[in-house]
């Protein structure tokens, strides 16, 4: 299968990356239309790759792992372009660049699954369904993951009383908290109709699998009740929301063995 | 042709000096008929503003504009003799690139001079006292100004403790409307503070003070409520901003009185700023979640760090500029003209 789509977006990704670097050594580190275009161009490279393998896979491409870091990667680009102009938050491009760039070196270095022969698998629709839902909450709360990021250096920034670069360049602390909440609520949203749809197709589920995927479920869901009840304030749900998708990308390669198609 | 400029400016006359040599709006159709009538002076521009007067003009005859210049400000500050600065092309074309670009300014890298040039460059141009020349050079400035600003960091951060101040509460709370910073003490750094946060679209000022009557007087001048001072922490909950100024020996922001005032919040920021000596409020505020502390030391640093990031920035403004500069002179021994 030619690659030359993937790579050409994980370019557009690495320009975006090499473009943040180099501003934030010349002291500007605004998100300008460099960083836009390459996001742009990377998500419509991986738009069109996804397309293609699905075409001849005949079904949604996410059946090896390299698959699902591909569609992991893609569904973080849709998010950040739908959301990142709406609250204003075109750094967020800044810091989602280099998270996809390394998603998508280590699925064409690292991961394994695209280079062997395609497994033609004909799948429910309720299992693509929810297999491609729980692959959006990822990236959900991938870009969730870095507002918590953001939010934390922002912090920093101002409990340091240093005027650096960073204080100047990164949105408000209120904005970024607010960001990290919503994009926990949509990617909890997402998961839980995802898990619905997986429900709703009957299929066999191996017990580890389900384990992992509630506890995940269980530690957003957690994250968002404290929320509700004001007893997580937002550097501590900043936190939390980079703790359990660091545990979420840990479970995913095991998730994904578990129901990949045998 | 050549480009002249003379002028004085804030380094080497004090205000004394500068005032006699101020062009004043009414004044100006008349002050630039007259110098067009110094002999070879196809046309200029004045800049007046409280720390320059400057005089641009277009000639093919400098020594005779610059004496023509020396006489005429001579017979209108009645004879007095300036410490006037004199440039030809190219040095004149970089003195007003760098002029517009807040190079030579009083606090580098302010932006008011650019506004101040583009209000002399368009009466001038209104009284049909320009030349095709000023005209290039004028909006070469401008966009040399707009390149220098958006490239470099001249403009970075607040070179005053009331903008630092303000600066810091929009990287917390964003939109500073229907905000609401409490006076704890009424000072007057504390009330200019207050003023420069009512300026950005603040929402509610509560103004409290051992006088109550002061903290009435105050909060009636800038449209805010007072409240007595032993009750300043009920009327607490809604307060974003608390700016400290009492003249109390001892803190009056304790750790023991807010920490049960912020568990009402819901997590929302506060951003405390403590202009008195002796400090209002407790150091170790800081290190509570949701709370940023800054006293008078902490604003009046990050304003040193401003002026320091702008000084460090001259060297790749005065680049571009250079830059510039030898783009024009290009242009002007292409478009050699002796008239307009």
């Amino acid at each position: 299968m030619d690659r030359s789509l993937l790579t050409g977006a994980t370019f557009c990704l690495l320009l975006s990356f090499g473009y943040t670097l180099y501003a934030l050594g010349a002291g500007r580190f605004r998100p300008g239309l460099v960083n836009l275009v390459a996001i742009l161009g990377g998500f419509v490279l991986l738009s069109l790759d996804l397309w293609i393998r699905g075409r001849v896979q005949g079904a949604c491409p996410i059946n090896s792992l390299f698959d699902v870091l591909v569609f992991m990667s893609w569904s973080i680009l849709l998010i950040y372009l739908v959301i990142g102009p709406a609250y204003h938050l075109s750094l967020l491009g800044a810091f989602t660049s280099p998270l996809v760039f390394i998603v998508l070196l280590f699925a064409q270095l690292g991961a394994t699954g695209a280079s062997g022969p395609w497994r033609m698998t004909a799948r429910d629709p309720w299992v693509a369904f929810h297999a491609a839902l729980s692959l959006i909450a990822y990236g959900a709360f991938a870009l969730a993951a870095v507002a918590g990021l953001m939010y934390l250096v922002q912090d920093r920034q101002l409990k340091k009383r240093k005027a650096g670069t960073l204080l100047y360049n990164l949105p408000p602390i209120t904005d970024l908290g607010v960001a990290n909440g919503r994009l926990l609520w949509l990617g909890f949203a997402l998961l839980t109709v995802s898990f619905v749809a997986g429900h709703a197709s009957g299929a066999h589920v191996n017990s580890v699998k389900f384990l992992a995927s509630v506890l995940i479920w269980a530690g957003y869901g957690a994250i968002l009740f404290l929320r509700l009840l004001r007893r997580l304030p937002p550097k501590r749900t900043a936190e939390a929301s980079m703790l359990v998708f660091s545990m979420a990308l840990l479970a995913l390669p095991v998730i994904q063995y578990l129901s990949a198609p045998k | 042709m050549n480009i002249v400029c003379a002028g004085i400016n804030h380094r080497i006359a004090t205000v004394d000096v500068r005032e006699k040599f101020a062009v004043g709006p009414h004044e100006l159709e008349q002050t630039l008929a007259r110098i067009r009538s110094i002999d070879g002076l196809a046309g200029a521009v004045i800049v007046s503003t409280c720390n320059r007067v400057e005089y641009y003009t277009a000639s093919v005859c400098p020594i005779r504009v610059l004496d023509g210049l020396r006489d005429y400000l001579q017979e209108r500050t009645g004879g007095s003799d300036a410490p006037l600065y004199t440039h030809e092309s190219p040095a004149s074309i970089r003195h007003l690139f760098r002029v517009a670009s807040g190079l030579d300014s009083m606090v580098i890298g302010e932006t008011e001079i650019l506004g101040q040039l583009k209000q002399a460059y368009a009466a001038a141009s209104a009284c049909g006292a320009t030349t095709r020349h000023l005209n290039k050079l004028f909006q070469h400035a401008f966009r040399v100004a707009k390149q220098v600003r958006s490239e470099t960091q001249i403009t970075r951060g607040s070179t005053s403790v009331g903008s630092v101040a303000v600066d810091l509460a929009g990287k917390i709370f964003g939109n500073l409307n229907g905000r609401t910073v409490m006076m704890l003490g009424a000072g007057e750094i504390s009330e200019r503070t207050a003023r420069s946060f009512v300026s950005r679209g603040i929402g509610t000022v509560i103004v409290t003070n051992r006088t109550f009557e002061r903290a009435a007087r105050l909060a009636e001048e800038i449209g805010g409520m007072a409240v007595h001072f032993d009750n300043w922490h009920n009327a607490f909950d809604n307060v974003d901003i608390l700016i400290c100024s009492t003249a109390a020996p001892h803190p009056v922001v304790t750790r023991e009185k807010l920490e049960p005032l912020l568990k009402q919040r819901n997590g929302r920021p506060l951003f405390i700023i403590d202009l008195a000596v002796p400090r209002d409020a407790e150091a170790s505020l800081n290190d509570l979640d949701g709370v940023y502390l800054y006293d008078i030391d902490s604003l009046e640093e990050i304003v040193r760090q401003s002026l320091e990031v702008r000084r460090a920035e001259v060297v790749r403004c005065e680049k571009m500029i250079d830059q510039h500069v030898g783009e024009f002179v290009g242009w002007m021994r292409n478009h050699i003209s002796f008239l307009k």
